[in-house]
């Protein structure tokens, strides 16, 4: 395994190497290894309960890895948490808005967490809610906002400091199907456009496109990483949907 | 990270604080409303059953209402401090609490930028009361109402980092009812804000050294020494003392790899 202090690490935006992780003798995550570079777009894919939130919790920090190392552009997160925190920007699985206060309210309480100036902050906000068609919004309550206009809020917010590292755990979850396409092609469009690193945690095939990379974990193990044509090659089946099955169909019987 | 970021943390924390504050005007009321039935009602029902004597910091025979007036303001930064504990139980259970805890500041100044935001709050309610209480004919020095300010802090801040403390402790928001009957009432009820603890050793000499040992007794005569401008040292020594014991378990808590945190959130 690398070292992700090395220069190959710090030219990725995310690395993680060998990291195992359980909650008390319940293992969660084992030996998970994978590298994301600057631009790229990598979807982790996994069933409920493969260990993609705690995997989550531990690159932001939530949680301490017990083995291995995690470097967010170059910064390791268990010895320099900060610098590499001030890298990521997250959307987490849950709803994390304050929903007694407005959009704007929300939004510059995240600027102020992150020091922006008040000046910067505010442009930076109409910037990303005007990107996602939500700046008519902005003086509303989240509480009046519906679920698809709150997820682009969130992704608006954990844009707003221009991370290297953008996270997002199972973001279209609950969304109808053209508010979780203009998400995906919202977050496609950052990468190419603006060369921010993503990695997309979801369950659903249906939001791989052929281009993505693929980091699939099954029971806290990583069961294929590649782009979808190789996974697919690899398990000898004829799609990305299939393989999946295959690949965690074949864990179970083991 | 600059001095600049810390300083726009607090802040922020502050403002957000501060709005969420003003917008829950229900909470509002409720922090006025506890006090002011104990002070309006229950003083009146006892005033003639516990008579009080002349003891430090007063000079001079007093009413009833004024001797629980600052016991009165003690229970509400009480209820404060478990209120921004409910609320951060509730935020780490519906998530929120996540994006506080992911920014790029240590935990231990994002805590303590918590913990003041809830002691402003908690001083602004204080105020508000103390104003209802003159109107209801119950004064104090009027240099009281400056000098309790400092006083006003440090217990802000102590019964806010318990509130802390027991937040990082509390694993679900359903075991927050046990707060109540475990720590605020044996808290309050247990310490001189009712009675003075000459009468209670009176009844009990088991109960009066309990209340001796309450960190809410020392937070209350701190309070009632500097409303009338004086000081005593050996409750503020109390107070200052635990606040700085609960915030270490706080920051232990909240740490990601000793404390209380770690524990299953879905995977």
């Amino acid at each position: 395994m690398s070292d992700p202090k090395s220069n190959d690490s710090s030219r990725q935006a995310l690395h993680v190497d060998g990291i195992s992780f359980s909650y008390g003798a319940k293992p969660a995550l084992s030996d998970v290894g994978f590298k994301i570079a600057p631009g790229g777009f990598t979807v982790l894919l996994g069933q409920n309960g493969a260990g993609k939130t705690t995997l989550f919790s531990l690159i932001t920090r939530l949680y301490d890895a017990g083995q291995g190392t995690i470097a967010v552009v170059g910064h390791n997160v268990q010895t320099v948490p900060l610098p590499a925190l001030a890298e990521m920007g997250v959307v987490f699985q849950q709803p994390t808005l304050d929903l007694d206060l407005s959009v704007m309210q929300n939004l510059r309480y995240h600027a102020a967490l992150r020091g922006m100036r008040k000046r910067e902050a505010i442009a930076r906000i109409e910037t990303e809610l005007k990107r996602l068609g939500m700046e008519e919004r902005q003086n509303e309550k989240v509480r009046t906002l519906n679920s698809g206009h709150r997820r682009r809020v969130e992704i608006a917010r954990a844009l707003l400091h221009r991370p290297r590292l953008l996270l997002l755990d199972e973001p279209t979850v609950g969304l109808d199907a053209p508010t979780r396409q203009t998400i995906i092609d919202h977050i496609h469009h950052l990468c190419e456009d603006e060369g921010i690193a993503v990695l997309w945690a979801t369950h659903l095939i249906d939001e791989i496109l052929p281009s993505d990379r693929v980091v699939l974990l099954h029971e806290g193990r990583i069961q294929a990483e590649g782009i979808v044509a190789d996974i697919v090659r690899t398990a000898g089946v004829a799609t990305i949907s299939d393989a999946f099955t295959k690949l965690t169909r074949t864990e179970d019987a083991a | 990270m600059s001095a600049v970021h810390y300083l726009r943390c607090f802040i922020g924390i502050l403002t957000r604080e501060a709005l969420r504050f003003i917008q829950q005007r229900e909470r509002f009321l409720a922090a006025l409303v506890r006090p002011l039935i104990w002070l309006v009602v229950f003083a009146a029902g006892f005033r003639a059953a516990l008579g009080i004597s002349i003891i430090p910091p007063y000079e001079t025979y007093i009413t009833y209402e004024v001797y629980i007036l600052p016991g009165l303001i003690g229970m509400i930064q009480l209820f404060n401090g478990m209120q921004s504990s409910l609320s951060m139980v509730y935020d780490r259970e519906m998530g929120s609490m996540r994006t506080l805890l992911v920014s790029p500041l240590p935990r231990w100044y994002l805590l303590i930028c918590k913990l003041m935001a809830g002691t402003f709050v908690s001083i602004l309610q204080v105020y508000a009361f103390l104003g209802i209480a003159l109107l209801v004919g119950i004064e104090v020095p009027i240099l009281g109402y400056i000098t309790i300010f400092p006083a006003l802090v440090l217990s802000g801040l102590m019964l806010g980092a318990l509130g802390l403390f027991l937040s990082s402790a509390i694993r679900q928001l359903e075991n927050f009812a046990g707060i109540m009957n475990f720590v605020i009432f044996p808290m309050f009820f247990l310490s001189s804000a009712l009675y003075p603890l000459w009468k209670m050793q009176e009844s009990s000499v088991l109960l009066y050294e309990i209340c001796r040992f309450n960190p809410f007794t020392h937070a209350v005569e701190t309070i009632r020494f500097a409303l009338y401008g004086e000081v005593n040292l050996w409750a503020i020594a109390i107070t200052t003392g635990t606040f700085i014991l609960f915030l270490a378990f706080a920051v232990f808590g909240y740490n990601p790899a000793h404390g209380m945190m770690k524990r299953k959130v879905g995977t």
